[in-house]
């Protein structure tokens, strides 16, 4: 798989108006150099109905641009409305291959090829063979694991592999609004607050140090994975396919340099700065793949070049 | 469901902490072996085989049931330590083992076919589709639910799928869906799904800022208390942070889960059993809460509202919620 690997554009997981998040699809269907694209919101029901208006002509020029589309499901799947979403997504044959953010899609995706999303516990062998039993043909993993376990789930051989590369860490899931919660709100009366921080609120610990960030349920990294340094050791691991997880950023850009770096045009270090100048106020890290704290940015260590 | 068959399932951390549940009242016990596989892998807890065999003996002696919880997920590269666990579980006629990985269930589905497994709070199996993925494919008999459903959600999941419904009803509580969250490892490297633990006490540090005591984990503040103030545990979600320019206990207030008023509530929902949190916790703790819920469920039972019985003393003075049984709570 070595020196093939491609690039994917996460789904976008803010709440950005309908007219946003069109047009920065449009924008990346013409000139982001990403083999495949996610669409769909992943992390709050109530927010769907906003985009169900524009997904086709957005799925209808991705498509035309040469982009494997990726349908993306919803994490936490609990009311009826949810159940139906995910019936609805998984039901009938689209054409589409299907990300399963939770096991309720993985099931309903049983026998065909599909994708497992990086909110699903893959942390092992045993279950990536399951999921590859049950038509999983890509499994982008959990942010949490070490290369040591990327390279261990990728030398399996049982489906492409996938890690998130760039951008805010999903962390975790909750039935419970954090953003509805810092107006004093409530889920039900929400007042969808969160669509006001395009890359969601900044916590800071109580001396002023930034640490999460609050995207409505979902809990999210302060800090923005970049794994430029990284990126061809975990290809020579066996990553097949890394993931720009979108942010308000000129991601066109941040393709551009993820894609220079793989195709050995940039070398890491080159394309270091060029990402901080996009990115002038965040904070990176690679603790993660390194074995280390999720926020760490480590440097001048290399990763494990076998499969352990 | 009918409060006749309704469980009371008792946590144990130590074979003190297994007599003591046993001894006042509990249905079943839940345990861990003293290693990563479980999900409260702290110092000095836990039981190690010979253990295990002497406090299956003694709950079944009494009738109460041994369920032995296995519900970390396995390292890549290193399934052995988790197979084993359930290998012995099985070997020492546990009544169940209690699993998150699907890996995991799936070998344990084929090694050991007569084993009942319990789905662990940790797989975070939220809707009816979900939990009937893991009892076609697994033959799960029971699952315990994530901490994120109201009563009347959980009323219809219990008709929707055709297996027995657990629930937690006292003690610690997860803001997040639970086995879903790497808060924990983000701060220190290490979290409860791969590691056992949440919030670890190797990474905790109390700081003395002029009359302050700040809490710290992995180096990031969680709280701040005033000097001779009880400075609470930092966990990483019950502590306050600044957003949207205000600060608060953004995600939680430093509280536990209390629904014994709720009880009733969920024997009609269709509740099969209901599950204390605790086992770090001492013997006293646990014989205390035990006695308490034996009480409201035996008075269930006889057709008569449960008493209402004072916890305080034993939340020690901690603040209590009903969490998310509520819709309010969202």
């Amino acid at each position: 798989m070595s020196g093939a690997a491609k690039l994917s554009l996460g789904p976008v997981l803010f709440n950005w108006s309908p007219e946003r998040w069109r047009d920065f699809y449009l924008r990346m269907a013409d000139e982001a150099p990403v083999d495949v694209v996610h669409v769909g919101e992943v992390v709050c029901s109530k927010r769907q109905p906003f985009f169900d208006k524009v997904i086709p002509e957005v799925v209808e020029r991705l498509t035309a641009a040469g982009k494997q589309v990726v349908l993306s499901s919803l994490a936490l799947v609990m009311t009826e409305r949810e159940r139906d979403g995910i019936r609805a997504l998984t039901g009938e044959e689209t054409g589409f291959l299907v990300e399963a953010n939770d096991y309720s899609a993985a099931a309903a995706l049983k026998g065909r090829p599909h994708v497992v999303g990086p909110l699903v516990n893959v942390y092992n062998e045993g279950t990536l063979a399951y999921l590859a039993r049950n038509g999983a043909v890509r499994v982008c993993l959990p942010p949490e694991l070490s290369a040591a376990t990327i390279g261990c789930l990728a030398g399996q051989g049982l489906t492409e592999i996938e890690v998130q590369a760039f951008g805010r860490l999903p962390l975790a899931i909750s039935a419970r609004c954090y953003h509805a919660r810092s107006r004093n709100l409530h889920k039900d009366g929400c007042q969808y607050v969160c669509g006001e921080d395009p890359d969601g609120m900044v916590v800071d610990t109580m001396d002023g140090k930034p640490f999460l960030a609050v995207n409505g349920t979902q809990t999210m990294s302060y800090h923005y994975a970049n794994l430029l340094g990284e990126l061809t050791a975990l290809r020579d691991l066996g990553v097949a396919h890394f993931r720009l997880s979108p942010h308000a950023c000129d991601m066109v850009a941040v393709a551009r340099l993820f894609r220079a770096v793989l195709d050995g045009g940039r070398s890491a270090e080159e394309a270091a700065a060029p990402l901080e100048d996009l990115l002038p106020d965040a904070e990176f890290a690679n603790g993660y793949v390194h074995g280390r704290e999720g926020h760490r940015m480590v440097q001048g260590e290399s990763l494990p070049s076998g499969i352990l | 469901m009918s409060a006749e068959n309704v469980e009371l399932v008792c946590p144990a951390g130590t074979p003190a902490a297994l007599k003591a549940a046993v001894d006042a009242g509990a249905d079943c016990v839940y345990v861990g072996f003293r290693d990563e596989t479980n999900a409260r892998n702290f110092p000095g807890l836990n039981f190690s085989r010979p253990e295990l065999a002497d406090g299956i003996a003694y709950a079944h002696e009494r009738g109460t049931k041994v369920l032995v919880a296995i519900n970390t997920f396995p390292r890549a590269g290193q399934p052995e330590i988790w197979r084993k666990a359930v290998d012995d579980a099985a070997r020492l006629k546990a009544d169940a083992v209690i699993l998150a990985d699907v890996g995991l269930c799936d070998y344990a589905h084929r090694a050991h076919p007569e084993l009942r497994l319990h789905l662990s709070v940790q797989a975070s199996a939220s809707s009816a589709e979900a939990i009937r993925f893991y009892h076609q494919a697994f033959g799960i008999q029971r699952a315990v639910l994530p901490r994120v459903l109201t009563v009347p959600e959980i009323a219809a999941l219990c008709g929707q799928v055709p297996i027995e419904m657990e629930v937690f009803v006292f003690g610690g509580l997860c803001v997040m869906a639970e086995g879903r969250c790497s808060l924990s490892s983000y701060a220190t490297g290490q979290s409860p799904n791969m590691n056992g633990v949440c919030s670890p006490a190797s990474h905790v540090r109390y700081v003395e800022k002029g009359d302050k005591v700040v809490s710290q984990l992995g180096g990031f503040t969680i709280n701040t208390f005033r000097s001779g103030e009880s400075a609470g545990y930092p966990t990483l979600c019950k502590g306050r942070f600044e957003a949207n320019g205000r600060l608060s206990y953004l995600f939680e207030e430093p509280t536990s889960l209390n629904t014994l008023s709720l009880l009733p509530d969920l024997i009609a929902a269709g509740v099969t059993a209901f599950k204390i949190e605790g086992r770090q916790r001492g013997r006293a703790y646990v014989g205390n809460v035990v006695t308490a819920f034996r009480r409201a469920v035996d008075a269930i039972r006889r057709g008569e509202t449960p008493p209402a019985i004072d916890l305080d003393a034993i939340t020690e003075g901690n603040r209590q919620t009903s969490g998310a049984y509520e819709r309010s709570w969202r």
